[in-house]
């Protein structure tokens, strides 16, 4: 290949990165997830108006979908959740359930389930929604692996994500990473309670956490815990419940860290 | 003229002819003829089975058609159909022009038909079966009908007979005599009947589809097939119906379009809103969403030469001071995707959720469509959650429990140490529990178990729950009636 050409490629490339981060740059402001170091890697917090995808084997669907409610509880911020399922995953690790959901500490009032039959209308219905600016985030649960769903689908809904403000999260079970245009990628598993005797009771729920791909700064893995009280992750603890009683007045650290892209 | 054909069909083990057409007629068939006697009568008769349910949908479709001419279209089975034309004829050029209209479409279709216009319903039947394509005028009735015979009142054959045998052959005798008689003789049923024949009184007519709130059409010389021209059309006649409900301050919660093909067929579309629409554009997106996702696609065949909106609900609109409020332009915006989704996907498809006061996990929470329930649901109140409490409801619960196999587990109401689910085994490493949930007594019909509720978590660190369908020793039995071992399921998993 000629110098020249190479030049130009270059130059086209150098072109094609700033025409994508000045996007990103102008749309993302951040949600501070409240784990330090994935915090840290995702450069102060879960992108919003954009794309997340998290991946996980058929048998860890729910340990998933807590990690999935847990970043849709933090990007939400009090504004409405369009969860988006298709009818055979419900049959594999059961329909997503209000009380659940509320023992997590979220909202359910705030939650509009949409019960698509197939992938062809889950996606287009997700597609609508998040072009949909009074959505906090669209959560589209899908099983196994799809044809539908490639860099083109993707694509739709990145831009779509990014003109309404409202955060993608895609849980994809039983399903292997294919290229896409996501802003990060998770691969989750449960984790384990802390060691103790069979019968204390278990903590908060904790997740295996490993960020598989992340467009603006390091991979990782780490173990997350899902502060139910605080409707936040932390850092893993070491005992199973808390010590103390967490203090009722706490400022939400989302909200300081919020402008920090 | 073809071979004589006749209809037969089974009535009392015996197959009689049930319709025939002319040239069976004037061979000296007749309606309820063994067939047996009709084929001694005439050898060379060609003979059909009778389809009585593709006779009513013929009848129905038949009514579908008659929409274009009044909304309200009422059956009178087995082959009748009333239509209320009372402020529709002029739109037509007139009562003798519609009928003219209505009885050379249907023929062209290959229907042998009578009609005729009168101002009870009873009577225009009598002329339909006597004097086809006669209009009578308000208080003519008596005198249009008096010379047909009885039956053509189509009253019951036991009081066609017995009038006859009375020697009363035309309406006319029947009428001169004194009402009571009549009634004392044949009922009040029959002389009700002959009043309303006689155009003293009217029985309503029951109509098919309630009348609609707001109709608009429009008609075409030269029918239109083109996904451009029907969309084009269907946002015009938006803009008309809105404009008209507009001015009484009215909404639109449900909506109709109903497409008329130039060969008879009528297909209508529905959809529906969470809240009253007022904008065209809004009803314009919601069709084109609903035609887009239709299973079997509109087909315009030769073309549409009418197409019908109307509004069958609507609701007064309450104006609201929206600018300034932003959470109120959210909740609009919502309900205004929820229209969309559902008028794509369906409206039992999106469902917003309301909490129950049951202790039963499955009934806890009922999914309800959002577009008729999502302001109940953003208000509903929840059980408050246990502070500092790990979650004690799973987050994935199972529609149906799923069954385990679990080799031993701690009698009389302890956990089980290892159990197989899926064909993969689990050991079981952190147990909480039991919680024990009854059930309602007071509310099932057969005898539900005692559950027993355990919170597990397995090597792999993945948790579950678990119970025990009925308590050892106590609840479930053999066949023989002896204590049997309880059954193991899995109900929910938890993140």
């Amino acid at each position: 290949m000629s110098g020249a050409r190479i030049s130009a490629l270059a130059t086209l490339r150098s072109q094609i990165e700033r025409i994508e981060t000045a996007e990103v740059v102008h749309h993302h402001d951040r949600v501070a997830l409240g784990h330090r170091e994935v915090d840290h890697a995702l450069k102060g917090g879960l992108a919003r108006a954009a794309i997340h995808e998290v991946f996980c084997e058929g048998r860890q669907g729910a340990a998933a979908t807590g990690f999935v409610t847990g970043l849709a509880g933090r990007v939400t911020m009090r504004r409405p959740l369009l969860w988006v399922r298709q009818d055979f995953s419900e049959l594999e690790t059961g329909a997503l359930s209000m009380s659940g959901l509320a023992e997590l500490g979220l909202d359910p009032r705030r939650v509009v389930m949409v019960r698509a039959a197939d992938v062809e209308s889950a996606l287009r219905t997700s597609a609508d929604a998040l072009a949909c600016d009074a959505l906090g985030a669209v959560v589209l649960e899908l099983w196994g692996e799809t044809r539908q769903f490639d860099l083109v689908a993707s694509r739709k809904l990145t831009l779509a994500a990014q003109s309404s403000g409202a955060t993608g999260l895609l849980l994809r079970m039983a399903a292997q990473p294919l290229p896409s245009t996501a802003e990060t990628r998770w691969m989750l598993r449960a984790a384990h309670s802390p060691p103790g005797p069979m019968w204390s009771a278990w903590g908060a729920p904790r997740f295996d956490v490993e960020l598989l791909r992340n467009r603006h700064g390091p991979c990782g893995r780490w173990i997350m815990e899902w502060k139910c009280d605080e409707c936040q992750f932390s850092e893993p603890s070491a005992y199973p419940q808390p010590v103390a009683a967490a203090p009722a007045h706490r400022s939400d650290p989302a909200v300081l860290q919020r402008r920090v892209g | 003229m073809g071979e004589p054909s006749i209809v037969v069909i089974k009535d009392n083990n015996a197959l009689v002819i049930h319709a025939l057409d002319e040239a069976a007629e004037r061979l000296g068939l007749y309606i309820g003829q063994p067939l047996a006697n009709a084929r001694a009568m005439c050898p060379d008769l060609k003979v059909f089975d009778a389809d009585v349910v593709a006779d009513a949908k013929t009848l129905s479709d038949i009514a579908d058609w008659c929409d274009r001419f009044t909304p309200l279209v009422a059956l009178d089975p087995p082959h009748g159909l009333f239509l209320d034309i009372s402020g529709c004829a002029h739109l037509f050029g007139g009562e003798a022009a519609l009928l003219q209209t209505l009885v050379r479409a249907l023929a062209r279709q290959g229907f042998a038909i009578g009609a005729a216009i009168a101002s009870t319903s009873v009577c225009a039947r009598t002329l339909t079966r006597q004097a086809t394509g006669s209009i009578v005028a308000d208080g003519g009735e008596a005198a249009a009908i008096d010379r047909f015979p009885v039956s053509a009142l189509g009253a019951d054959e036991t009081i066609t007979t017995g009038l006859r045998r009375a020697g009363l052959k035309t309406i006319g005798e029947v009428a001169s005599r004194n009402p009571s008689e009549i009634t004392a003789r044949f009922g009040a049923r029959f002389s009700t009947l002959l009043a309303h024949a006689l155009g003293q009184g009217d029985a309503p007519i029951s109509p098919r589809k309630p009348l609609p709130d707001y109709i608009v059409e429009k008609r075409f010389a030269e029918p239109i097939a083109t996904d451009t021209m029907i969309a084009m059309t269907l946002s015009r006649l938006a803009e008309t119906l809105i404009a008209s409900m507009e001015k009484q301050g009215k909404g639109a919660r449900r909506l109709e379009a109903a497409f008329f093909r130039t060969d008879g067929v009528v297909r209508a579309i529905m959809v529906e809103t969470g809240r009253p629409v007022t904008r065209s554009v809004v009803i314009d997106r919601l069709f084109r969403e609903r035609l887009d996702a239709l299973a079997d696609p509109l087909d315009p065949g030769f073309g549409f030469d009418m197409v019908r909106l109307s509004a069958s609900r609507t609701e007064i609109m309450v104006q609201e001071q929206r600018d300034l409020d932003a959470h109120v332009h959210d909740n609009d915006e919502l309900a205004a995707l929820i229209d969309r989704i559902a008028a794509r996907i369906g409206g039992k498809r999106v469902v917003v959720h309301l909490p129950q006061d049951t202790h039963i996990p499955e009934h806890a929470v009922l999914a309800a469509p959002a577009q008729h329930h999502l302001a109940a649901a953003m208000q509903a109140e929840w059980p408050v959650r246990a502070e500092s409490e790990p979650p004690l409801r799973p987050l994935r619960l199972f529609d149906k429990p799923e069954p385990v196999t679990v080799p031993f587990a701690t009698v009389p109401d302890g956990p089980p140490h290892q159990f197989t689910w899926r064909r993969a085994k689990h050991a079981v490493v952190r147990v909480e529990g039991p919680e024990r949930i009854a059930m309602e007594w007071w509310r099932q019909d057969g005898k539900q178990l005692t559950r027993d509720y355990f919170r597990i978590e397995d090597a792999e660190g993945l948790r579950f729950w678990i119970f025990r369908d009925g308590l050892y020793e106590g609840e479930v039995f053999d066949g023989d009636g002896k204590p049997a071992p309880p059954h193991w399921y899995v109900h929910g998993l938890f993140a």
